[in-house]
């Protein structure tokens, strides 16, 4: 028989567990509490030494248990390696419900786990919740973002990704004994697959996306650099941080690092202010989970406007600085 | 080198449709190719030039699927093959993956690589690419930017994550999963779309790759659809006109203090 909820604790490159796998320790808290307090584990792969320094952060969130499975050989993240460790574990404890956090690891690695075991996979989640039978109701938007589905799967574990920034972590510290329990199961596989280099990002910038209640992102229509200090500048009156779409990144105005859609990020803040950005469906599925969203575009007939909440049909370089001028004054 | 590219066929999400029900419209609604799967046969008729390699182009669909296997065969792939069959109607991306290579292993084993898109953009799930890798025991590098190196033996691409960029290099046979490039997809030639017209795509069946039928489609699908709604705040735009209008609004998300 199944049991349990397991989350996958990712460690990024820059060695601290990724903000995704918070939210969703908050959200399992929830749903073992509807399963009749089903037990909440953590499941992490990394090189030796590392779990024990993130025990403080597991026994915060609730965690009863951790599976960790350590060697050096997964010191850095390689598909084919990940995947037998985690199928491994995954078939001695039979977990009711898997975990992941939708990141580009998370959607690299979760398909190949789900295929091996085997059993179903819900890509992208925003909502989780457990029915009136006692399974997993994963709910995800599809059409980019034009319709939602609730899946259900047959077959245990049910395994889902979840999209990062769209559960909030726990409020409160949930603190419990948590136990390590260290696997070591066989990793004797030669990787096909080689990281040869590794070019960072901006990161200041990513960690603040991730976080941020509010942003204000940019697209082809903020034109230059000026737009993009002007989004800056707005940004910092209202707290938020500055986001990009892909257009607005091809041509060179933001870095990668804080591109927002399908090969971006995917956010989910308090507010979205979208200026400039027509709203291509590639955008749209990074940034449609947001609560309210206000557009700006000159065009009346951009896409943006469909998901958006609130509408302005304007200049971007006109209307913006008026608004940071009159709250400025306030 | 043997290349084969698995493509899709998805409804033109820019111009999705509503009917009186709440669900989403698919007469009429133009079909394409999926716009990352372009950059999959692009990346394939790159390495074609270079490595002069056979490109054979994939697609599980319905019979009308074939107007995309033509398209692919008219900007220069030279085989296509068709997975169609109503036993596989509903399949969810564990069924499909494995129809996908079970055919595979069946009809064209003797491929190097294989090129997906990294996404879809009807489903948005990008676990389709993984899945037929993981069934083929292949190994797979998604969300690949570009490939800077090929031979026979390997290959060495540019993947675009979170975090940063990673040069990967990975031996053959593989899988990868392309991002959209930035290059103009290739427009097929007058003599590409009759040379296309002329050509026979092959069509697979369950019995044709051996597989019962209640390993394929919604039945062979652990996941299922219970519930599918539209989102309650979209479309429902209000227009404002003015900088003060919209710092109200600000207001009333509590995003200021009024």
């Amino acid at each position: 028989m199944a049991n349990g909820i397991l989350i996958y604790a990712e460690v990024t490159k820059s060695g601290y567990i990724h903000p995704v796998f918070f939210t969703l320790a908050a959200k399992a808290q929830e749903l073992s509490a509807k399963l009749g307090g089903a037990e909440v584990s953590a499941l992490i792969i990394t090189s030796p030494g590392k779990t024990e320094f993130f025990k403080e952060g597991f026994e915060k969130c609730g965690f009863d248990k951790v599976y960790a499975v350590e060697d050096l050989r997964l010191a850095q993240y390689n598909t084919e390696l990940y995947a037998k460790a985690a199928v491994d574990i995954i078939k001695e404890i039979q977990p009711e419900i898997f975990l992941i956090g939708a990141t580009t690891q998370g959607r690299d690695l979760a398909p190949r786990i789900s295929s091996s075991i085997p059993t179903g996979l819900t890509a992208d989640c925003i909502e989780l919740d457990i029915n009136d039978k006692g399974q997993l109701a994963a709910t995800r938007p599809t059409f980019g973002g034009k319709l939602m589905a609730t899946i259900l799967c047959k077959k245990y574990p049910q395994m889902a990704t979840v999209r990062p920034g769209v559960f909030k972590p726990l409020e409160q510290d949930v603190v419990k004994n948590t136990e390590i329990i260290y696997k070591t199961p066989d990793l004797n596989i030669t990787p096909k697959v080689e990281l040869l280099e590794f070019i960072k990002g901006v990161e200041e910038e990513i960690n603040d996306l991730d976080s941020a209640e509010i942003i204000v992102a940019g697209g082809k229509g903020m034109k230059n650099s000026d737009g993009f200090k002007l989004l800056k500048e707005f940004a910092k009156v209202l707290g938020g941080a500055v986001g990009a779409s892909r257009g607005a990144v091809d041509m060179g105005l933001a870095d990668h690092s804080i591109q927002i859609g399908q090969t971006g990020k995917t956010v989910s803040p308090k507010l979205y202010i979208a200026c400039g950005i027509s709203g291509a469906i590639q955008h749209i599925v990074g940034m449609d989970a947001s609560k309210r969203i206000i557009a700006i575009n000159i065009d009346e007939n951009a896409p943006i406007f469909d998901v958006a909440d609130i509408g302005y049909v304007g200049d971007a370089f006109e209307v913006i600085p008026e608004i940071i001028d009159k709250l400025s004054r306030k | 080198m043997k290349i084969l590219v698995c493509i899709k066929q998805v409804p033109d999400t820019t111009d999705i449709k509503w009917t009186e029900n709440n669900t989403i419209q698919r007469e009429g609604v133009e079909s394409i190719i999926n716009p990352y799967d372009v950059y999959a046969l692009e990346t394939a008729l790159k390495l074609k030039k270079i490595l002069n390699a056979e490109i054979t182009v994939l697609s599980m669909g319905p019979d009308q699927a074939e107007d995309i296997l033509r398209k692919a065969l008219a900007i220069g792939c030279d085989n296509a093959v068709l997975l169609s069959d109503k036993k596989f109607a509903g399949a969810d991306t564990y069924a499909t993956g494995k129809t996908i290579a079970e055919a595979i292993k069946a009809k064209i084993p003797d491929f190097d690589l294989i090129i997906c898109g990294q996404f879809a953009i009807d489903g948005d799930t990008a676990q389709t690419g993984p899945t037929i890798a993981n069934n083929l025991d292949i190994p797979q590098v998604t969300y690949v930017k570009d490939v800077l190196e090929c031979s026979m033996q390997h290959l060495t691409v540019k993947r675009e994550i979170e975090e940063g960029t990673e040069i990967v290099k990975v031996l053959l046979p593989a899988l990868i999963c392309i991002l959209k490039g930035y290059e103009e997809p290739t427009r097929p030639t007058i003599n590409g779309i009759i040379k296309a017209q002329d050509s026979k795509i092959t069509v697979y069946s369950h019995e044709d790759i051996g597989l019962a039928p209640e390993e394929t489609g919604l039945r062979g699908s652990p996941t299922y659809v219970s519930k599918a709604f539209r989102p309650e705040t979209k479309g429902q735009c209000v227009f404002v006109k003015s900088s003060d209008e919209i710092i109200k609004k600000l207001e009333e998300f509590d995003i200021i203090n009024g």
